[in-house]
């Protein structure tokens, strides 16, 4: 059975195409994984899924319901975290949590029950009588995970569940959600910047870019088509270095990125010395050569023709990252 | 049906909780009637007579009342600005309950709190010896109820059509304070001159303020009949705005 089934959904600001009649399914009980630039979509694909936002054209089923025509046995049956922080801060851990319970009608008798449960998997059972306002980043972010579990929903949706915490958190969020997905058995939708994360995380992906989806397969799979190795030149002179290296028959591609050419080849290491020699036939300082086999990041550079990284994050995230690390108050 | 009573319990709850927190939104809301109280009241106390017979403090208690529902109920519809700011608003969005199900919950909540708040003002002026005798506590509490009810509507549907807190301080000066002047809550309007009498009809805590003082002191320039009616009508018409505008809004 799908969990997800997306036929042609459209969502348009003006003039502007948010999301562009995008079709996808997602099969129940995998962990999928959409990928984009910023302003790519993402948010507001997820936002008409969970039914918070109505498609200006297109439909989609979760769990079998239709977003428009039964937004409510939707929303019943899934568990949301949101891009932005969505706590109420001056209200204490197991308020948070029992306010949720109550608006998702968890019946009283389990709902106790319930919260011991959630608060354990991500590890905040020492916190429940502690005001969010005094929680960490990483702890806001795992107690929002929790929440979203607490009415014990069929799908869980997770925007950017990730962005702004320290290596270690995040290691620790992904291995709640591996954990999540393997035990409890819940499909989770995902999106985030961190290429090796989703590489690990995700049995399938999905790569969006101006709203349309452009890539969709196992992470493996994407990365086999790409095929061969990635040669990446650090050198001045970088367009001129990727119109010579263009022109040679065994280069199955060339793309820049901020100071870096990246080269696709079959066996990259016997190619080294060969590009060495061009560059320095044309007068191209090559202050660095290396050497790897494609990554998501490269699936991705390839696709949408930029990288992600997280410290070329846009205005946007760097406010997110700050009401984040600074937290807010009434 | 009994979900969505739930969850309009749990929505008041949580008023009520923040509520109990924020101490010093307790204490700062209070400051300013009390000195109204406390200084204006014993201060000009005697220092001439009322149309109406008794004296200066008796005759601004009602009105303070009044005026610490009315700032106590905007405030709380105006906070629906914060918690969407602050994302809390799209958690209770994308809930399975009715917008209309928030709304009320919202509504009830602030409505509590003014209450208190109200209750609290009450018990001050007494201490600081203003005579008043509640001619029917039912009537007291209900008429104050519907007071907050009428105001966190307003709250409710102005918060609903702004984008940020920044109109908040605008809204403070522009309306807030001249609702609360104008609603005879410091002078009899019966000795007030005409253009500014007229000025008053309009001015829905006119109404509340007159309710409160008939109540309270057994007279008023608004017959309690006509107060009743008219803040009545006032608080189905601003429920209607409210739902209307908290319908409207994109998370
Ligand atoms: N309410 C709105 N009104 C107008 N334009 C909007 C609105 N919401 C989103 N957009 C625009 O739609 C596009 C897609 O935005 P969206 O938030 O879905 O991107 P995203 O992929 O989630 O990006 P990010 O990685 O930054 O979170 C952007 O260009 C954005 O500016
Ligand atoms: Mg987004």
């Amino acid at each position: 059975m799908n969990a997800i089934e997306v036929e042609g959904i459209s969502k348009h600001y003006g003039s502007l195409r948010a999301v562009d009649g995008v079709s996808l399914s997602i099969e129940s009980g995998t962990i999928f994984g959409l990928l984009g630039p910023n302003g790519a979509g993402k948010t507001t694909l997820i936002a008409m899924l969970v039914t918070m936002r109505r498609p200006t054209s297109g439909s989609a089923r979760v769990n079998g319901f239709d977003i428009t025509k039964q937004a409510d046995s939707v929303r019943k049956s899934i568990g949301i975290v949101f891009q932005d922080p969505s706590l109420d801060d001056e209200l204490t851990a197991r308020e948070n949590l029992e306010l949720h319970a109550a608006m998702y009608a968890v019946p009283k008798q389990v709902r106790h029950g319930r919260i011991e449960e959630v608060i354990k998997l991500v590890g905040l059972e020492k916190h429940l009588k502690q005001q969010v306002k005094t929680f960490s980043g990483g702890m806001k972010r795992r107690l929002e995970i929790a929440r979203g579990l607490v009415h014990h929903p069929k799908i869980l949706f997770l925007d950017e569940p990730t962005i702004g915490l320290d290596p270690q958190t995040r290691a620790g969020i992904w291995d709640y959600i591996k954990k999540l997905n393997e035990k409890e058995g819940i499909t989770i939708i995902l999106t985030t910047h961190y290429m090796d994360e989703a590489d690990s995380t995700c049995q399938r992906v999905g790569i969006i870019d101006s709203g349309k989806i452009i890539a969709l397969d196992t992470p493996e799979n994407l990365k086999n088509t790409l095929g061969g190795d990635v040669i990446s030149i650090k050198c001045g002179g970088t367009d001129q270095c990727v119109n010579e290296i263009s022109q040679l028959k065994w280069v199955k591609g060339a793309v820049k990125h901020g100071g870096f050419v990246d080269v696709r080849v079959e066996k990259g290491e016997e190619k080294i010395p060969k590009i060495l020699r061009l560059m320095e036939q044309h007068g191209i300082p090559v202050e660095s050569v290396s050497l790897h086999k494609p990554s998501l990041d490269d699936v991705f550079l390839h696709y949408t023709g930029k990288t992600i990284r997280e410290d070329e994050a846009g205005p946007r995230d760097a406010m997110r990252l700050r009401r984040r690390a600074w937290g807010h108050r009434k | 049906m009994n979900r969505e009573i739930e969850g309009i319990y749990a929505l008041w709850k949580r008023e009520l909780i923040t509520f109990a927190r924020s101490k010093s939104r307790v204490i700062g809301s209070l400051g300013m009637p009390f000195f109204f109280l406390a200084i204006l009241g014993t201060g000009l106390n005697n220092a001439f007579p009322l149309p109406t017979g008794g004296n200066y403090l008796q005759f601004i208690t009602p009105g303070i009342i009044g005026m610490v529902l009315m700032f106590g109920s905007m405030f709380s519809g105006i906070i629906v600005l914060m918690d969407r700011q602050f994302g809390f608003l799209k958690e209770t969005l994308v809930a399975p309950i009715s917008r209309l199900s928030i709304v009320v919950g919202k509504a009830l909540g602030g409505a509590t709190t003014a209450m208190i708040q109200g209750t609290i003002i009450m018990v001050i002026a007494l201490f600081l010896g203003a005579q008043i005798q509640i001619l029917d506590v039912a009537m007291l509490f209900a008429f104050m109820f519907l007071i907050s009810i009428m105001f966190v509507s307003l709250g409710i549907a102005i918060a609903s059509t702004l984008q940020d807190m920044h109109g908040f301080q605008l809204i403070m000066n522009f309306m807030i304070m001249p609702l609360f002047f104008l609603s005879g809550a410091l002078f009899p309007l019966s000795s007030a001159p005409e253009p500014l009498r007229i000025i008053s009809m309009l001015d829905p805590l006119t109404y509340g303020v007159n309710g409160l003082r008939f109540i309270l002191l057994g007279h008023s320039d608004v017959s309690f009949g006509v107060s009743l009616a008219v803040t009545s009508a006032f608080t189905v018409v601003f429920i209607a705005i409210a739902m209307y505008l908290f319908n409207r809004i994109e998370e």
